[in-house]
């Protein structure tokens, strides 16, 4: 992916959700699992005329996006998406949520049961710092990524980048593209390297599609 | 005033269709006639205009004052110049439901026979027994009326997105965008039982005489005011009721049973006692049974198969304190969208004021609403 690509998304934009704008192309019909207040499918419908639905937990956020004329229900992974129809969509997104969610395993398996392709992001909990404060402290890490303490975190399902590939493996995915980014979504050039980009990466944003 | 005598006629603006209206029971209703107000312009394209689909015991005033109650209309809050469905944008109509008692065709209007001779009486209970399908059609036939081939959307709470829901199942290319608004798709059993309630009420006033009571110039008021009474305690929250009346009492300080003793009772029959000075207890009795009867699953195998690609794009929205339309109903109805295919938006307002909430000053819902038909509008090439 050119750095070029990303120069005209819009400025206002999460920069992992820049990231993800470049990866699906014109006219895909897209869901957006965690929309938030639909920033990716607002950008994706005026530039790429893609046909964009969303799902967002927060209803606040749901209610700003709804107001913005988007497609979104208050909904969540675990709960909404048995209900649509295999094949509904080209790409289906799940942004930064799969370690919150309750079932991960099956969350995926419906993303690319009514998706063609699924892209996924989450923090990779591989990464030094937080080995290295586990190691040290011993004590559950606290980093620019992992801010919650663990008594209250919604990250209930925390994995690495190494975990994400066998998960893949074990269910039958082929990985189309993957990479590991910073915490401001800058990509990181360890993409030869999983074992690298485990450990250096904050977050990983991978597509797949069933094989 | 004698709280016993009809209330006075008014006349309405009404589109008289000389062909009728064939309903799902078989009868025929020939001529039909549909009041209705508009409000706004209809542009040259004719791609303007939005229907308001209106609940129960509400009526084609749905932004202007209502000269039978003298009170605004109903939806003032949320239609109007520059409010969320913006009468400087849009043409906005609302018409009075078929059955009901605000100058459509109902059983307040003079029946006639099949070929439309007046009968010289009320239809009353002889009003043939209709449905939500039909209080449809007949505003489908409206529109025709109109020369309008697709509206812009159409949008309703309560029984409104009832209707809301059935002209897009029955009129999909009718229907651009649809909002059914704190409603659901069938009529639940607790519902009806409610309902049984309010019309066991009114069927049990001496007043009533089967039906004939439009013979002697008198109307079933207490038991009509039983109705209403029952119906309205469905429409708030117990927070709500808890939140405006509490336990106060009344002012009685001995103990009794003979007065009212708490306010909330002296609130509930002033409802009652209002409502039958501008609704018509056979009316009341055949727009209940139409709701009773709603049930999309049944009517085309299941909710998704209503909607089977529809080119419909839809807002639902609930309350979370209506326990009359729950939103765990709205959400079964999103899931069924999205099943089928559609482009649905859905959120719960969070709000104590129960059912009522969505005719009263809801921002969040407000907002929603206008952005909803705002991209609607954009997208419809508006």
């Amino acid at each position: 992916m050119p750095d070029d690509a990303i120069q005209y998304v819009a400025k206002n934009m999460r920069l992992d959700l820049r990231l993800i704008a470049e990866m699906i192309p014109q006219d895909a019909r897209m869901l957006d699992i965690g929309c938030g207040d639909g920033a990716l499918m607002a950008h994706l419908a005026a530039e790429k005329r893609v046909d964009a639905r969303g799902i967002e937990i927060d209803m606040q956020a749901a209610t700003e996006a709804v107001a913005q004329g988007l497609a979104v229900i208050h909904g969540d992974a675990d709960n909404d998406l048995a209900f649509y129809p295999d094949g509904a969509f080209d790409y289906v997104v799940l942004s930064r949520t799969l370690q919150a969610v309750e079932r991960p395993r099956e969350v995926l398996r419906q993303m690319l049961r009514i998706g063609r392709h699924a892209i996924v992001s989450f923090p990779n909990f591989g990464h030094w710092e937080v080995r290295w404060k586990l190691l040290l402290g011993g004590r559950m890490p606290d980093t620019e990524t992992w801010t919650r303490p663990w008594y209250e975190t919604p990250n209930i399902h925390p994995c690495t980048i190494l975990d994400f590939f066998a998960l893949a493996e074990l269910e039958g995915y082929a990985i189309e593209r993957w990479l590991a980014v910073d915490e401001r979504g800058l990509k990181a050039p360890w993409t030869r390297s999983v074992r690298l980009a485990n450990l250096f990466g904050q977050q990983a944003l991978f597509q797949l599609r069933r094989k | 005033m004698n709280a016993n005598a009809p209330f006075p006629e008014v006349t309405h603006q009404r589109a008289l269709l000389p062909e009728g209206l064939t309903l799902d029971c078989g009868a025929v209703i020939r001529p039909l006639a549909v009041a209705y107000r508009s409000y706004g312009t209809l542009n040259a394209a004719r791609s303007n205009a939005i229907m308001v689909c209106h609940a129960l015991t509400g009526d084609q005033y749905v932004a202007e004052r209502q000269p039978v109650t003298g009170k605004d209309g109903w939806w003032d809050a949320i239609i109007g110049p520059g409010k969320p469905v913006d009468t400087d944008r849009f043409f906005v109509i609302c018409a009075n439901v078929l059955g009901g008692c605000m100058g459509s065709t109902g059983p307040r209007e003079e029946m006639t026979d099949e070929n439309g001779v007046p009968q010289g009486r009320p239809w009353g209970t002889d009003f043939p027994v209709v449905t939500i399908r039909d209080m449809v059609r007949a505003q489908k036939k409206l529109t025709d009326h109109l020369g309008i081939t697709r509206l812009l959307a159409v949008i309703g709470g309560s029984m409104g997105g009832m209707q809301v829901l059935e002209w897009a199942a029955t009129f999909p290319e009718a229907v651009f965008a649809a909002a059914p608004i704190a409603c659901a798709s069938h009529h639940s059993a607790q519902n009806i039982a409610f309902h049984e309630v309010g019309r066991a009420a009114i069927h049990s006033d001496p007043d009533w005489k089967q039906g004939r009571y439009w013979e002697d110039g008198r109307i079933p008021a207490q038991g009509l005011s039983v109705a209403r009474m029952v119906a309205h305690i469905t429409y708030l929250s117990e927070a709500a009721l808890t939140r405006k009346f509490g336990r106060r009492l009344q002012g009685a300080s001995a103990l009794t049973f003979l007065e009212d003793v708490f306010q909330v009772e002296s609130y509930l029959r002033h409802q009652g006692s209002t409502f039958v000075r501008r609704f018509d207890a056979n009316s009341y009795l055949t727009i209940t049974r139409a709701m009773d009867y709603f049930d999309l699953a049944h009517e085309h195998g299941s909710v998704a198969a209503a909607f089977r690609n529809t080119p419909t794009r839809f807002f639902v929205a609930s309350f979370s304190s209506d326990w009359l339309f729950p939103t765990g109903e709205s959400r079964a109805l999103v899931r069924a969208l999205n099943t089928a295919a559609a482009r649905v938006s859905f959120i719960e307002v969070t709000t104590d004021k129960g059912h009522d909430a969505f005719l009263l000053d809801e921002p969040e819902f407000h907002r929603a609403l206008g952005g909803f038909l705002t991209g609607a509008a954009r997208d419809a090439g508006l």
